[in-house]
């Protein structure tokens, strides 16, 4: 039985189960109980979640499932209506919140961390910091916008032109690049900038132009996420923000180390030393800021008039679209561990994907797991590996000169001890030779087939030759001649008829 | 002025009003005055030799020359009437063959009019006799090797004979003996012209051209078809060696270097070497494709492709010889008429070597009147490609395959392609997962972005027409609507 309570935290609105994703649940043969309300918040009301097969229940009930699907990590009064034996999953944030975990320890129940998913391409359906990530980049750019006082996009009208807004998104994950596609799509100039240089195409692939840290030494990433960087980057980082968000109207910072407070990207000089009514969105501010000045939850106005938004809850602004995906993400962590599709929880703890969520299992903390080598990094083994294709070295150019030279000389020998007719017949060979090369030079390729079936006519010519021997006295010659001369006049006639059927359909098309 | 001096004036112009038409041939808005050109200097060559010849032949002769020219005429302007522009790489094969056989058999008569003849060997004097002698073995194997390739090619071409590389042991051991054997044949008919030794080398040269294209893979029948174009020039002008006949010599060495040129074109777009190709044998690595888990392929409906092009603002069209083989390309144009009236941006990305034939496509796309100005060749469309929404893959499999850039090992690494996969999303028309003609597995299909759409190219387009939702008809009857 699969319980799903409603969240206590105020101002979340987002819910762990959707009427659709309930469908999904029951038809892996688990029975779910919703509590009354609880997709009140993100526009489900309890009679679809009837209608797709839940229970509604009181919120004793819904605790006291075999599995509780959670948004947000339990409060205590919470984790004392757990049964014992009790599977929770929800958010809990491990690494930063060691103290809930080892509440949870204490009593004798599963929990696993859909914030620790590992970042492998086959978890990536399980991956709620991605699906969550992906529309706080989004909404990020929305409440940009809403805020910000002009435009995006760049138009020319009959009151006057219009410049395209300039956007600075830092850090290029999957909030960044989702910022960076909704800003380039409202018609914003997008930049963007990220410690991994390897983002560049993914960012220019959402029509954003990547902004390099000048001199940066290369971070490669090694488990797919971004992290802590060196004084020196650090430095030469400031100096290309300091730069920047002179010239820019909106930035969005995204920029998160897991398991780290955030890191400060702009200070509060380069907050003053930007335009009034620029915007600034710090997605981090839950966890620091990026941003000097940024207040969690809140909207800050400085003295020089630029806006900065420290909403933590982007996500759940878009509650019914937050919950879909979440609730996605949770039948797909069920699928994996119904593999009966009888609605029999098994957790194997030789999958690294369970393994690494699980945080407790029946009361014993297994919190942190042995780390994951991830499939994103690249592995310059087996790059170094294979053999670079070999190039045809070009031969020097003595060489062709000296091939040349014995040419000209075997063709001046051949020619000096011919007969005088013979040299005549070469001459014209010759230079017919290089004629038919230049002549075709630069044909058009849509051209290559009438262009051979008329040569393929013109070289029906062969027919002169055999005309000339029709008349001989030896009825042989003059059989072999007539064959000739009927095969070469089809090549004539059938040649040269084609081309023209063939050149008669090249049509240009209307002006358009 | 003599009737000789005539007939050579007569061939000046000839040659001149060919080089216009080669020339002519070269450009979409002077190509039809080309042929036009093409054909006045073949009408004036033709009248110049006739009036020649008939000067000293008999009644007999000059009724059968007619009736060859008459014949050959008429069966000539019936094929090119009736053949369908898919069957265009067949027809200009077999016509090469013809070319072929013409040279064969005019060096035969050369011989037999003159050094088997003893009244005639008086005309040609003491060491012009070698000469001749050399001039017609050479005709006669060039002649030989075109007649017996452009057969092969043409029974390739046209589904008689399979299309798979033959495979003999040492191929290039044979071909080379066999060259050796024509240069020392050669020497010896020099020496003693005799009808044995020149029945040898048309075997020879008959075998010779048999197998230098029976060994070459259908893939690679483009290459073929010019490389045999340019045979049968230099077999015309061998021709106009041994007769002494200046317009042979001028016409064959322009069809010969211009189809060599045409040949070179083709092997830079498929990252050949020209040389191998002169030598035949090429294009048969492809065998050893290993097997390899590409990951699963995604199918697609035609109701989802209409829909995707629906919501699209650029399509790019990329057929191949697929197309040909369902006679797609009505179809396509009728999808292509459709999507530019609702404002798509549809244009063609065309392969150097898609089809069996340079130009293939534009021939097929042109009779089914596309516009030409949106056909365009890969160099042009590459990099518009990343900003293409959607990408149909029509019947090409081989011009469209990332592994040519991405995988050294395989066959065809190096081959510039179609980057069709940078596009939003690809759609593939196939008959089924089978590889192309260079034997190698297509890791595209199995992109995250490709969807395959099986069946009949022809069928499948025509399903997806009838899936576009109609255009608004504004103009219907507000009468009828109440």
């Amino acid at each position: 039985m699969i319980g799903v309570p409603a969240e206590s935290r105020p101002r979340e609105t987002r819910v762990a189960a959707t009427p659709t994703t309930v469908t999904q649940l029951v038809s892996l043969g688990h029975e779910v109980v919703v509590e009354t309300g609880a997709g009140a918040r993100s526009s489900f009301p309890d009679d679809a979640y009837t209608t797709a097969g839940a229970r509604i229940a009181a919120a004793q009930d819904a605790w006291a499932s075999d599995v509780v699907l959670k948004v947000n990590a339990p409060s205590a009064e919470e984790i004392g209506l757990l049964r014992e034996g009790t599977t929770l999953i929800s958010l809990l944030s491990p690494a930063l919140d060691p103290d809930l975990v080892d509440e949870l320890a204490q009593r004798p129940i599963t929990a696993l961390a859909m914030d620790a998913v590992p970042r492998i391409s086959r978890a990536q359906s399980l991956d709620v910091l991605s699906s969550m990530a992906n529309i706080a980049g989004y909404r990020a750019v929305v409440e940009a916008a809403h805020t910000f006082g002009r435009f995006f996009t760049g138009q020319v009208t009959a009151a006057g032109k219009v410049p395209p807004a300039k956007v600075l998104v830092a850090g290029a994950g999957v909030a960044g690049l989702a910022a960076i596609g909704a800003a380039s799509s409202l018609g914003a100039i997008v930049r963007a900038t990220d410690v991994r240089p390897e983002v560049a195409e993914q960012v220019r692939s959402l029509g954003g132009e990547y902004v390099a840290v000048p001199a940066a030494e290369a971070q490669v990433s090694s488990d797919g996420y971004a992290r802590e960087m060196g004084d020196d980057f650090n430095r030469r980082a400031a100096e290309m923000y300091a730069e920047q968000v002179t010239d820019v109207d909106i930035v969005i910072t995204t920029a998160l180390i897991p398991g780290r407070p955030a890191p400060r990207l702009i200070t509060e000089e380069m907050v003053a030393s930007m335009k009034p009514g620029s915007v600034i969105v710090d997605m981090a501010a839950g966890q620091g800021g990026n941003v000097a000045g940024s207040v969690a939850d809140e909207l800050v106005v400085t003295a020089n008039g630029v806006s900065i938004i420290g909403y933590t809850d982007l996500a759940g602004r878009l509650p019914a679209q937050a919950s879909q995906l979440y609730g996605t993400n949770l039948v797909n962590l069920l699928k994996l561990l119904t593999p009966g599709e009888d609605g029999k929880l098994v957790l194997d703890f030789d999958d690294v994907v369970q393994r690494a969520m699980t945080v407790v299992r029946d009361g014993e903390k297994t919190w942190p797991p042995p780390p994951v080598q991830v499939s994103a990094a690249p592995t310059p083994v087996a790059a170094a590996a294979v053999e670079p294709p070999r190039e045809k070295v070009p031969p020097p150019p003595s060489r062709k000169f000296a091939v040349v030279g014995i040419a000209a000389a075997l063709l001046f020998l051949i020619t000096a001890f011919s007969p005088n007719e013979l040299i005549q017949h070469f001459t014209v060979f010759a230079l017919a030779v290089v004629v038919g090369y230049y002549v075709i030079g630069h044909v058009h390729h849509a051209l290559h087939t009438p262009l051979m079936s008329v040569t393929n006519a013109i070289s029906g010519i062969i027919v002169v030759g055999a005309l000339l021997q029709i008349g001989h006295d030896d009825p042989v010659v003059t059989a072999l001649a007539f064959v000739a001369i009927l095969v070469a006049s089809i090549n004539v006639f059938g040649g040269f008829a084609v081309t023209r059927r063939m050149l008669a359909m090249f049509t240009r098309g209307p002006a358009r | 002025m003599t009737a000789v001096a005539a007939a050579s004036a007569a061939y000046i112009v000839a040659g001149l009003l060919f080089i216009l038409s080669l020339a002519g041939l070269s450009k979409h808005e002077t190509a039809k005055a080309g042929n036009v050109f093409g054909m006045a200097g073949m009408a004036i060559a033709l009248v110049a030799t006739i009036g020649l010849a008939t000067r000293s032949i008999s009644g007999v002769g000059t009724v059968l020359l007619a009736a060859a020219v008459v014949i050959g005429a008429l069966v000539g302007l019936w094929r090119a009437r009736r053949v369908e522009m898919t069957g265009m790489p067949e027809l200009i094969a077999i016509l090469h063959s013809f070319v072929g056989l013409a040279a064969v058999l005019v060096g035969w008569n050369g011989y037999l009019s003159v050094e088997a003849d003893a009244a005639e060997q008086t005309e040609v004097a003491g060491n012009l006799l070698g000469i001749h002698s050399a001039e017609v073995v050479i005709g006669v194997f060039i002649g030989a090797v075109t007649f017996t390739g452009s057969i092969v090619a043409f029974l390739k071409l046209s589904g008689r004979i399979k299309s798979n590389p033959l495979m003999l042991p040492a191929h290039n051991a044979l071909n080379l003996g066999a060259l050796v054997t024509f240069v020392v044949l050669t020497v010896v008919f020099v020496i003693e012209p005799n009808l044995v030794v020149l029945s040898i080398v048309t075997l020879i040269a008959l075998a010779l051209g048999w197998h230098l294209v029976a060994s070459i893979g259908g893939g690679d029948m483009p290459v073929v078809v010019s490389m045999l174009n340019s045979y049968s020039g230099w077999a015309a002008a061998a021709s106009g060696f041994l007769l002494g006949n200046d317009l042979l010599i001028i016409t064959g060495a322009l069809v010969g270097s211009s189809g060599a040129y045409l040949s070179y074109i083709m092997c830079k777009a498929m990252n050949r070497s020209f040389i191998s190709v002169i030598a035949g044998g090429f294009g048969n690595e492809g065998a050893a494709a290993v097997d390899k888990d590409y990951g699963e392929h995604t199918e697609i409906g035609a109701d989802g492709v209409a829909e995707l092009l629906t919501d699209a603002r650029s399509v790019v069209i990329t057929p191949g010889y697929g197309m040909a083989v369902a006679q797609a390309q009505s179809a396509v144009a009728e999808l292509t008429r459709h999507l530019r009236d609702r404002g798509v941006d549809v244009r063609f990305g065309i392969h150097p070597v898609a089809g069996r034939l340079p130009g293939h496509m534009n021939v097929l796309l042109a009779e089914a009147k596309v516009p030409y100005d949106i056909v365009l060749e890969m160099d042009e469309i590459n990099d518009d490609l990343a900003d293409t929404d959607v990408v149909l893959v029509i019947g090409a499999n081989d011009t469209v395959n990332p592994a040519a850039l991405e995988d050294p090992g395989s066959p065809i690494a190096g081959m510039p392609v179609l980057k069709v996969w940078e596009a939003g999303h690809v759609v593939v028309f196939k008959r089924s997962m089978s590889t192309g003609y260079a034997g190698v597995q297509n890791p595209l299909f199995f992109r995250d972005n490709s969807r395959m759409l099986f069946g009949d190219a022809r069928d499948r387009v025509e399903d997806i027409v009838a899936a576009l939702p109609k255009p608004d008809r504004k103009t219907a009857d507000p009468a009828l609507q109440h």
